[in-house]
């Protein structure tokens, strides 16, 4: 912790030039956490009987051999932003969302049953209604441990946590009830989806016959506005304040429970979106598994862009291409998709245990410097 | 249970209820060797998230070597080699190089899911079963009426869970081990200077947690349901982990914890096998929304190790 106050505090002083050698330092450290995973994945293919260069070539060749592949990318990218955008909300706040696929969940179901209910409204208004109530859901699903964090003290890991599980039982039940198809239950298939959603909600798709929506363009936009919110207004100043030290936030006047909860409450908003998004914009109607891990492989993504609004966008694009291209290497040389989920879980774990390198090697530099402007 | 009086009057029929009771504490295993664990691990003050990616790795490990050799200490055998291995691999980052800890957990969790699904489908494909352990009625003990069905006719993998109980009440509270376990989870610079080696008592606290969280995944595969799928755990790790703050790091309560948790499940399986109104989706509910009410309102805060989810860096304090 000392070295980091040391860092934080003389760095400007210092000069008020952008120190691009500790930029790209900050940089390298989650690309090389990242290519030693891969290695580590390598290994694990050798070690399977499978060639890592075919596995590979087939991964990229899925996002970068044609339109189709590289659209897809950009489709599920999507949640990864916007639930990354959430993160870096809590996490500047020092509170640990991991409750993202509850969240998406939550808007999820909100916008399905939102859209249904009002399938008469016309698009102009059917549209933005549906997103702003599939936030507001998302955002009720992170308000519940924000609000168990600072009133009662429940740890927010294990309370997002059962938050998950709460949302899951809770999208099973209304999938196999008053959600489910009308047409599946007259049919006989009793498949465990909703009715397909009115047209005039679904999100207009920007290259035709694919996936990619334009919730995309918003969510780029959305990452802007993050940035704005977290580094140019009192509120965002604030969240950041209580997020560096709750104590000094405290003595300055700052009501840290409540930007803990509101962090919460925003980053639930997101991953809220995200649901909404994934159901106006790629499926059209909900269905089982409809975050496909978005809720935790959105924090990788967050945590690649080095908690930065902007620096999510291409590390979600990044982790967006890597589960396109999985799926593609499993169809095309059968290596299994889960290849890629391991890689992930490696990366979290190299790119949280390289923080320790980075903020000794800013220290010493600091030190350095000091040193030699006192010479 | 006083819903159950509204709902469906048979629970009071004693047999129905004997059967609930025996599998409340059938089910209460895994629950127990990962929260045991855990708390261990915890007790010196470093929170592993990643306890459910440990038992998917665990019960898939033990399942594939009981599949290819038949022999189930062999399955013991390698889920405790793969929660030694993963605890050395989170002690390395949450330790060695003070990762924050909610985050390596999660990462420790996504690798061991996906490696597990990975293995699952390249090493074996389809969903197979294995012989698993089986029950043994206690002599004597098993006989007694009533109790004697719902304690002591178990499979050997029970009753080694609800061992670790006093065992671990053992090693915190009796020895001079337990003793450097808790200094160095409430003070670790005090510990420090008294020469503890911080890092080392951590090292093995985890690892030995981890090495749990492996036998709950085995007991899982070897003597719950005798088979393994993708994501079998289905977010077991994650309620051993809040068992552990609903018992206050005591191992005796978070049995009394592990057993509620289990038997609310019971009764709500047993609620569908009964086709019982209520809907069996939002019974599955029931627990966890048990767990974050009692999480707001257990007396947590005072047993809280002090030093919990803090990397420990020398002249920091």
């Amino acid at each position: 912790m000392s070295s980091d106050i040391a860092a934080e505090s003389s760095a400007p002083s210092r000069r008020l030039a952008y120190d691009w050698k500790d930029i790209g330092l900050r940089l390298a450290l989650p690309v090389l956490a990242m290519l030693v995973a891969l290695l580590i994945g390598a290994l694990m293919l050798l070690l399977l009987k499978a060639n890592p260069l075919t596995a590979y070539a087939a991964l990229a060749n899925g996002v970068f051999g044609n339109l189709y592949g590289f659209t897809q990318s950009l489709a599920k990218a999507t949640p990864l932003l916007l639930v990354g955008l959430g993160i870096c909300i809590a996490f500047r706040a020092s509170v640990i969302n991991i409750g993202g696929e509850g969240q998406i969940i939550a808007g999820a179901l909100m916008a399905t049953w939102f859209s249904l209910t009002c399938r008469t409204w016309p698009g102009y208004l059917l549209l933005p209604s549906t997103m702003v109530m599939g936030f507001l859901a998302g955002s009720a699903w992170g308000f519940i441990p924000g609000i168990l964090k600072v009133r009662f003290s429940v740890n927010e890991i294990l309370s997002t946590v059962m938050m998950n599980a709460i949302a899951i039982q809770l999208m099973n039940f209304l999938l196999r009830g008053p959600l489910m198809d009308p047409e599946g239950v007259r049919e006989g298939t009793f498949l465990p989806q909703s009715e397909r959603l009115p047209e005039q909600v679904w999100l207009p798709r920007l290259v035709p016959q694919t996936l990619l929506h334009a919730g995309a363009i918003i969510a780029v936009v959305l990452a802007v506005v993050v940035y704005i919110f977290l580094w140019r207004t009192t509120i965002g100043y604030r969240i950041r304040a209580v997020g560096l030290n709750r104590e000094a936030s405290r003595h300055a006047g700052i009501n840290v429970p409540v930007y803990q909860a509101l962090s919460l409450t925003l980053a639930g908003g997101f991953a809220g979106l995200a649901g909404v998004f994934e159901v106006i914009g790629v499926q059209h109607r909900l269905m089982d598994g409809i975050t496909s891990g978005y809720g935790f492989s959105g924090i990788v993504a967050a945590l690649f862009g080095g908690l930065h609004p902007l620096g999510v966008i291409p590390a979600s694009w990044l982790f967006g291409s890597l589960l396109v291209g999985a799926d593609k290497m499993q169809r095309a040389v059968q290596v299994p998709s889960a290849l890629i989920d391991t890689v992930l879980g490696l990366i979290v774990m190299f790119v949280v245990g390289s923080n320790l390198l980075s903020r000794r090697w800013s220290a010493r530099r600091v030190i350095a410097a000091a040193k030699a402007e006192g010479d | 249970m006083y819903q159950a009086a509204t709902a469906e009057t048979s629970i009071f029929r004693l047999p129905v209820a004997v059967g609930i009771l025996a599998a409340a504490v059938r089910m209460a295993t895994p629950y127990l060797f990962a929260a045991v664990g855990e708390a261990i691990g915890q007790s010196s003050g470093v929170l592993n998230l990643g306890v459910d990616g440990v038992m998917l790795l665990g019960a898939f490990a033990s399942f594939y070597v009981v599949l290819t050799t038949g022999s189930l200490w062999l399955g013991v055998l390698a889920a405790l080699i793969v929660g030694l291995l993963m605890g050395l691999l989170m002690s390395l980052i949450s330790v060695t190089l003070k990762a924050e800890q909610g985050i390596s957990g999660i990462g420790l969790y996504m690798f061991g899911l996906g490696l597990s699904s990975l293995l699952f489908k390249v090493m074996v494909g389809t969903v197979k079963t294995v012989v698993g352990f089986q029950p043994i009625k206690i002599p004597i003990l098993g006989d007694i009426p009533i109790l004697g069905e719902i304690l002591f006719q178990h499979s050997l993998p029970v009753y080694a869970a609800f061992l670790t109980v006093p065992l671990a009440w053992i090693l915190l509270d009796k020895t001079t081990w337990g003793l450097k376990i808790k200094a160095v989870g409430h003070n670790p610079a005090a510990a420090d200077s008294l020469g503890v080696n911080v890092n080392v008592v951590r090292y093995v606290s985890v690892t030995i947690g981890s090495m749990m969280a492996g036998l709950a995944g085995a007991s899982l595969s070897l003597a719950l349901v005798n088979l393994f799928q993708e994501n079998l755990t289905a977010g077991m790790g994650f309620i051993g982990v809040a068992l552990v703050y609903f018992g206050g790091w005591r191992p005796v309560a978070i049995m009394g914890g592990a057993l509620l948790f289990s038997t609310v499940n019971a009764f709500q399986l047993w609620m569908q096998v009964l086709n019982v109104k209520i809907p069996s989706d939002l019974a599955v509910m029931l627990p966890y929304v048990l767990t974050i009410a009692a999480l707001a309102f257990a007396p947590k805060l005072m047993r809280q190790p002090v030093a919990l989810n803090k990397p420990f860096e020398r002249g920091e304090h």
